[in-house]
């Protein structure tokens, strides 16, 4: 798909999030906003999967590991065709299937249930291991937060993608330095990840503008190294495309009021 | 009689299960030996996976795994039920996913490890999660039995097994969620489960020979609860007292106690462990210590009868 036509999609991703957000009342703008380019690129161009048969056994996998970007996904599923906008009205409200955190049982495209961090990463490991062990062809991709990172668990689950040679995985890392209690760096220095994802074992790509359509699918349709996982940072921008929220801790689990939504909708137009 | 560990028979029970059913992967962390899943190692190397010392990461790769239409066996010890209770709650039992775990070397009579090593709360973690199937074998034949259920069963299933040797009961019926009568009785009723059924069998031995007739049922599947056989003996007996090797607290004890309270119940009892982690020790010292043989258990039933 032409880079232009993604682009389009990224910013209708985007209102997407803007309107679930604000019409909950609750929610996590920013590391959606800042991961809208890798999840549309993945549907739309990249993943082997189709809506109308979304439990094919072939399909590649998609786990969101950092579970609460849940926004960018639900408005990439749909946008895909994987479920109406009536959806929308329901996120977090009773009975709906976009809830807070993705839920395989309950949503359409939804491969693992995510929220609980550190977890998605591991199941995306599984995957890999498991489609390995059976034959399957297909791919595994998981989107991880920096954040998230600090979870022993990432790197447990680092440890074993490496150990059983899973080049049909690629861990994508959302890397926008923002978390709830401030920067990484505030909270728990990251350190040199690039490194560390490369003593792991990883197969290691930088994409400097994470959020750059054509850097972003450039990198994820990069050929596989063989009997290595593949590790991607992105380096991102939190709140991407709503200026108010770029860049800013406080956007990370908070739903804008009517007036912001309508100031960031307008933002996104076109 | 013959004596097992019962953990010895999850092994023997993995090996046969994988000979029926290609579908059967191991994981193990780095405990084969113990857990006892070196007999399917040895047999079926490719269906073998070491996570290494990480079992948190060992529980959510088998449900990955079990995504792929695999039936992922996890083995560690019981203890670490804690250590990986997050990815069991959210990893498997959320979504549902079909991944078993044989989890050994559970309760006091582990012995010499400690306190640090002996879990005693297990049972409670896991008969609380939504939808996971809770077995506690009391026996080799029984664990045989419930490893080849669990592959059954599509969703998430607990095994609780023993490191200790003990006795071998002949072969019984078995059905998913149904308690056992091993010996019939109207004067109290001993409900049991896991490798304290033997401890329960000489309780009541003894008060045969004091002129009480103590049935004795064993529950094999603590979740579901045969509720029914479990209000059928209190109705019976009316003096219902359990027994087992977990903490009274959440296990097989609060378990008769809600299926069974407000029915006609005239003395209850919980006989297990009080609310206190254990300690080095050998088995058999370690029961005496907690007063888990049969004759403390004897004695209690007599004092509260």
């Amino acid at each position: 798909m032409d880079i232009q036509t993604l682009e389009k999609y990224a910013r209708q991703v985007r209102r997407d999030i803007i309107i679930m957000t604000a019409a909950a009342g609750a929610g996590h703008p920013g590391g959606s906003l800042s991961s809208t380019e890798a999840m549309v690129a993945l549907y739309f161009d990249v993943m082997n999967v189709d809506p109308k048969d979304d439990k094919n056994p072939n399909r590649d996998r998609f786990v969101l590991s950092k579970g609460h970007s849940a926004p960018a996904l639900y408005g990439t599923l749909c946008e895909r065709g994987f479920f109406g906008r009536e959806e929308f009205d329901k996120f977090r409200q009773l009975h709906g299937i976009l809830q807070g955190h993705p839920d395989t049982k309950k949503c359409p495209g939804v491969d693992a249930s995510t929220g609980s961090l550190g977890q998605g990463i591991s199941i995306a490991v599984g995957m890999a291991l498991g489609a390995k062990h059976t034959g399957n062809k297909c791919h595994v991709y998981t989107i991880i937060g920096d954040g998230e990172s600090q979870e022993g668990l990432v790197w447990e689950a680092s440890m074993a993608a490496a150990h059983y040679k899973l080049d049909n995985l690629t861990v994508i890392l959302d890397h926008n330095g923002l978390q709830i209690d401030g920067t990484n760096d505030e909270v728990m220095s990251l350190g040199d990840i690039k490194a560390k994802a490369v003593a792991f074992g990883y197969d290691v790509i930088e994409v400097a503008d994470g959020n750059d359509m054509k850097q972003v699918v450039d990198a994820l349709h990069a050929p596989a190294c063989p009997g290595k996982p593949r590790y991607i940072i992105l380096n991102t921008l939190k709140g991407k495309g709503v200026s108010f929220m770029e860049g800013q801790v406080g956007w990370h689990g908070k739903a804008p009021n009517a007036e912001q939504a309508a100031q960031a909708l307008k933002e996104l137009e076109g | 009689m013959e004596k097992k560990a019962v953990r010895v028979a999850y092994g023997e029970a993995l090996v046969k299960l994988g000979e029926e059913n290609e579908k059967v992967v191991v994981l193990d962390a780095d405990l084969a030996g113990a857990t006892m899943t070196n007999g399917f190692k040895k047999a079926y190397p490719n269906r073998f996976y070491d996570c290494g010392i990480a079992e948190a990461n060992m529980v959510d790769v088998a449900a990955g795994m079990s995504t792929m239409g695999l039936i992922p066996f996890c083995s560690t010890f019981a203890v670490f039920a804690g250590r990986n209770y997050d990815q069991i709650r959210n990893g498997v039992c959320y979504p549902k996913f079909n991944v078993k775990f044989g989890f050994s070397h559970a309760g006091i009579t582990l012995g010499e490890d400690g306190g640090s090593h002996q879990a005693i709360e297990d049972i409670a973690l896991m008969r609380v999660l939504p939808g996971m199937t809770v077995f506690v074998p009391s026996d080799a034949n029984e664990c045989y039995q419930c490893v080849e259920a669990a592959a059954k069963i599509e969703g998430p299933v607990y095994i609780r097994t023993a490191r200790l040797a003990t006795p071998v009961y002949d072969p019984r019926p078995f059905t998913v969620g149904k308690g056992v009568v091993i010996r019939d009785g109207s004067d109290c009723a001993i409900f049991t489960c896991g490798i304290m059924l033997e401890h329960a069998i000489e309780a009541a031995d003894i008060l045969a020979e004091k002129g009480v007739n103590a049935a004795v049922v064993s529950f094999h599947t603590l979740k579901p609860f045969d509720e029914e056989l479990a209000l059928q003996y209190t109705a019976k007996c009316r003096k219902v007292f359990t027994v087992e090797e977990h903490s009274v607290i959440g296990g097989l004890g609060d378990a008769v106690a809600s299926a069974i309270i407000g029915n006609g119940v005239e003395k209850f009892l919980k006989i297990g462990i009080n609310d206190v982690f254990g300690q080095s020790g050998k088995p058999a010292d370690l029961l005496r210590e907690y007063e888990l043989t049969g004759p403390q258990i004897a004695e209690k039933i007599l004092k509260n009868l």
